[in-house]
């Protein structure tokens, strides 16, 4: 079946099998391989991007639900050459360290922040607990996303 | 030089040395442009799934894969009887034992590889695994460690010539007449059973491979995820025969590895044996349940301890005995000589008058590992059985823990200490690390606060009969005191399969001052690019941004034996930092000829030689790279270039330590465990980018957490593994950890050419007793002296009511 959707704000499309992923979709037809998967059951969150402004775990979203959405991926988060302060904040505060959970990581609190301006420890750390960092032990993630928080472009933060 | 000494910044403004500095590999992994396995795509590139054993123990007796083939996007479907004539249907593991590729005999655990299909795309390949029609002859599996031994128990490696029993090796270590002869005279013996249980490294990426074999030229190249790519070339070649030549190993970004990685596993050589069958790369990447039930998994531990002690708490000696469950082909990764890897480090951090220990082990139909996560070589569960002995026996003088440790620590001038079963402790100042520890936790106020907890919960009706009446929680303070072993090893002692475990490291500056450092161990996300730089930059004084640190490819560069048991800073460090200090002796001997003077009348200020009493007058190191580079007339026998290479093979191993203190609230209506508090004092040495290590102790503590509490792999008696997933084995989340408070001293290791000793798995080692002590301390009201890991609510429920289970077997 074919599916079309934008992604990133570039409109794609593609033929595809009606069971692929999302996932499967962003990393395997379109090359977004920011995107990542590690496990069976919806538990990771490494698979963590936008659908119409809201966190998805692509590994439970088939390509064709997210035909005619909008999608926004990691690699949709820098402007131009301006790093997102979530991306900022992660490098800054050692948020990361193998990488492998940081791209879902930075999508959910990108819309925290979006959500939230100034959220409490507490606020990020059950924003993130659906998703699992297994080399951070999360304390500089919260303190990047505490980061991001305090350095947000005044003029962006949503209402 | 220590950590705080200040050091010049570059014009990136990043330390020309230690200190705090901003990963360089950020910057990919931000933008999501890592590049992991999974990322990679090569023309024409295929995609292989392995079909799965459903039984623990079972005869094979047919295969049809007709229909799989049958399949239109199939191009290959490969069974253990194909793999025989290729002779490839066993592989050597690393402990000199065999392991199935695919089965041919016989499956020996759930979850074995059976067959493997190579398919057009991953979705095919998944498809055709359903076509494939199996036939077994269930048999009795051995699921239960403790049975394996047992009279009449089936014998699951009939494949070896002779076997009669389930029995692998015996190992001890220490004086056993000297133990027994103080355990006779001692005034107080406490013994206690424990299990650690096996647990599993989950990295967030799991394994996988891509092998392009090159029928004409006979050049295999495999992406791997492997923490070890020398060693896993080496193995490729005594696995298929490749010469060693003819093999390159890549290993990309790694999603996290703790041991995970080290393993060469089937599916590996079954993606080689695909690319050989069809001309085209094969990929093969696990999914979360293969990862889970087949891969390596870790500890899996049965411990029996005896402590020794006097009446006023002075620790005389320390007996155990283990049954090690290896499952079902060994394949732990271990220095030869010692098959329960640094185990013999049990007798801990203090100062015992004798020790003895001895390790047996088995075979099990489970899935074969027995070294991973983040364990140091078994450390992790040494440290685990004496610091609960130490709690057990406080409990039983009823002395407090804190003061227990304080009475039995090793002191300062007993270093370089020789202890009980032989190793050389390197340096330490115990006593003070505990001291920073109990005060930044404050805990005499903490002690003055769970008195008062528990006269609350008991005045609000709280009782070992009714623990949930009032609802108040119960606080429990737990510590633990680690030392730990890393880095192996000397040559002398440790190798894998022969390999002796030397690195080697290869520094080039280039003619304007640039420089790439190759390194032989591999980085999954310890940061290994930027550590490495600064090592470089402290010793030559090159800026770090101008230092491209190099590794993960096989053709790249020098041999070495990878990233396990914290062994990178302690061995492949001190090889960057050597040939760092050769590069700088020859960039002396560069200077002198350009300056016409002696070698001898320069002196070293950082990134520049320069004539003793007359400053003014030097090159810098930028300098040197183009003269060494250019026309200068050289010295009799010196060459030309800025270069340099070397191989280092470790004196002895290094010696962290520290001190963990974790504070823990129960909630005895429910059996719920939340960690309140954790304060972690370690002292790996001097710390070269102390954000770095911090990050790697916040990671350990959570691993701690979780196996303390959630993690593990359990089977049912049938051998079904029930944490096939991660519904089903859990993993620390982000409300499962507190905010980690961290601590530091600094004792160097007058060894190591930095003083450096290692952190990687420093936390993952002492975090569980931590942890444990401090549920078992809440439990004080119930009389409870010990429960296995994980503490569960349910287990934690069953510990107040006096019956904790055993955690390795569900009764359903
Ligand atoms: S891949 Fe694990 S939640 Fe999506
Ligand atoms: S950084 Fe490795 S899983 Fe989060």
């Amino acid at each position: 079946m074919r599916v079309a959707m934008n992604v990133n704000g570039e409109e794609v499309g593609a033929e595809v099998e009606p069971r692929m992923l999302l996932v499967h979709f962003l990393r395997d037809e379109l090359g977004l391989t920011g995107t990542h998967w590690g496990c069976d059951t919806s538990n990771c969150g490494t698979c963590v991007v936008w659908m119409d402004g809201e966190p998805v775990k692509s590994c439970t979203v088939l390509a064709a639900m997210a035909s005619g959405r909008d999608v926004r991926t990691v690699e949709g988060l820098e402007q131009g050459t301006q790093l997102d302060p979530v991306q900022e904040g992660f490098m800054q505060e050692h948020g990361l360290q193998c990488g492998f959970c940081t791209p879902g990581m930075m999508m959910t609190a990108r819309w925290l922040l979006d959500h939230n301006p100034d959220p409490s420890e507490a606020e990020i750390r059950e924003a993130i607990s659906g998703q699992i960092c297994r080399c951070t032990g999360y304390e500089n993630i919260v303190r990047a996303i505490r980061w991001a928080a305090a350095h947000q472009p005044a003029k962006e933060v949503a209402s | 030089m220590t950590a705080t000494t200040p050091v010049p910044l570059s014009p990136a403004g990043n330390p020309i040395g230690f200190g705090r500095m901003l990963r360089k590999e950020d910057a990919r992994f931000l933008r999501g442009q890592g590049h992991y396995l999974d990322d990679i795509k090569l023309p024409g590139m295929l995609h292989g799934a392995i079909l799965r054993s459903p039984h623990a123990h079972a005869r094979l007796v047919s295969i049809d894969t007709s229909a799989a083939e049958a399949h239109p996007k199939v191009k290959a479907v490969i069974t253990g009887a194909m793999l025989e004539g290729l002779k490839l249907a066993w592989m050597p593991t690393l402990s000199r034992d065999v392991q199935a590729v695919l089965a041919t005999d016989k499956v020996r655990f759930f979850g074995q590889e059976v067959a493997f299909v190579v398919a057009e795309d991953r979705y095919s390949a998944r498809d055709a695994l359903e076509l494939i029609v199996v036939e077994y002859e269930p048999l009795d599996p051995v699921i239960d460690a403790r049975l394996a031994l047992a009279e009449g128990a089936p014998v699951i490696r009939d494949d070896i010539e002779g076997k009669k029993d389930n029995h692998i090796f015996d190992w001890e270590a220490g004086d056993r007449e000297a133990t027994d002869r103080v355990f006779s005279e001692a005034e107080v013996v406490v013994a206690q059973d424990m299990l650690y249980p096996r647990v599993h490294p989950a990295p967030m990426e799991t394994c996988g491979s891509i092998a392009h074999m090159d029928r004409v030229t006979g050049q295999l190249t495999a992406w791997s995820t492997t923490q070890a790519p020398h060693a896993h070339r080496t193995l490729y070649s005594l696995v298929a025969g490749l010469p060693e030549h003819k093999v390159r190993i890549i290993s990309p970004d790694i999603g996290g590895g703790f041991g995970n990685k080290v393993g060469i596993y089937p599916g590996y050589v079954l993606a080689v044996v695909g690319s050989i069958v069809t001309g085209k790369p094969v990929k093969w990447v696990e999914d979360r349940s293969e990862n889970l039930i087949s891969t390596s998994f870790a500890r899996d531990y049965h411990m029996h301890g005896e402590i020794a002690a006097s009446r006023d708490g002075k620790i005389k000696g320390l007996r155990v005995r283990v049954l090690a469950d290896h499952g079902a082909f060994n394949g732990t990764a271990q220095p030869t000589k010692f098959p329960a890897g640094c185990f013999h480090i049990f007798p801990g951090s203090y100062d015992l008058d004798a020790a003895h220990c001895e390790v047996t082990g088995v075979y099990t139909n489970k899935a074969p590992g027995g070294v991973a996560y983040a364990c140091s070589f078994r450390v992790t569960e040494a440290v685990y059985l004496v610091e609960r002995m130490v709690d057990v026996l406080a409990d039983e003088l009823g002395i407090d823990p804190a003061e227990l440790r304080r009475i039995n620590l090793l002191r300062p001038e007993q270093f370089p200490y020789t202890n009980k079963t032989g190793w050389v402790y390197d340096s330490g100042d115990y006593g003070r690390t505990l001291e920073v520890a109990l005060e930044k936790a404050g805990y005499t106020e903490l002690r003055r606060r769970q008195a008062e907890g528990r006269e609350r919960w008991r005045a609000a009706g709280g009782s070992p009969e009714d623990p949930g009446a009032g609802g108040e929680h119960l606080m429990g303070i737990g510590l633990s005191f680690f030392t730990e072993g890393v880095g192996a090893g000397p040559k002398k002692h440790m190798d894998i399969l022969g390999l002796g475990m030397a690195d080697g490291c290869e520094l080039r500056v280039h003619p304007t001052g640039k420089a790439q450092l190759r390194i032989s161990v591999q980085t999954q996300g310890q940061g290994h690019e930027t550590t490495f730089a600064q090592i470089v930059a402290h010793e030559l004084g090159i800026p770090p941004e101008d230092i491209e640190v190099i590794h993960g490819d096989t053709d790249n560069t020098p041999f070495g034996l990878g990233t396990y048991g914290s062994r990178s800073t302690p061995v492949s460090g001190a090889a960057a930092a050597v040939v760092s200090q050769r590069v700088r002796e020859k960039a002396r001997i560069v200077a002198a000829a350009a300056l016409e003077c002696s070698p001898e009348d320069l002196e070293w200020e950082l990134g520049r030689w320069q004539v003793k009493g007359d400053p003014e007058k030097g090159k810098t190191v930028a300098e040197i790279a183009m003269l060494a580079h250019g026309t200068l007339e050289l010295p009799e026998g010196v060459e030309g270039h800025l270069d340099a290479s070397v191989v280092y093979d470790p004196p002895n191993l290094t010696y962290p330590y520290g001190a963990d203190i974790c504070v823990v609230d129960l909630d005895p209506g429910t059996g719920r465990v939340k960690v309140d508090r954790f304060i972690a004092v370690d002292d790996c040495g001097p710390r070269i980018n102390p954000m770095i290590v911090e990050g790697q102790v916040h990671g350990g503590l959570a691993d701690g957490v979780g196996m303390a509490l959630m993690e593990a792999i359990q089977f049912d008696r049938s051998g079904t593994c029930l944490s096939g997933s991660l519904m089903d084995y859990l993993l620390p989340t982000s409300l499962d950890c507190p905010s980690w408070e961290l601590g530091e001293t600094v004792t160097p290791s007058p060894h190591h050419p930095l003083g450096v000793k290692g952190v990687g798995e420093s936390a993952t080692v002492g975090s569980p007793p931590a942890v444990v002590n401090a549920v078992i301390d809440a439990l004080e009201p119930f009389g409870v002296r010990h429960a296995d890991m994980p503490l569960t609510p349910a287990q934690v429920w069953l510990a107040m009511r006096g019956r904790p289970l055993r955690t390795d077997i569900v009764e359903m």
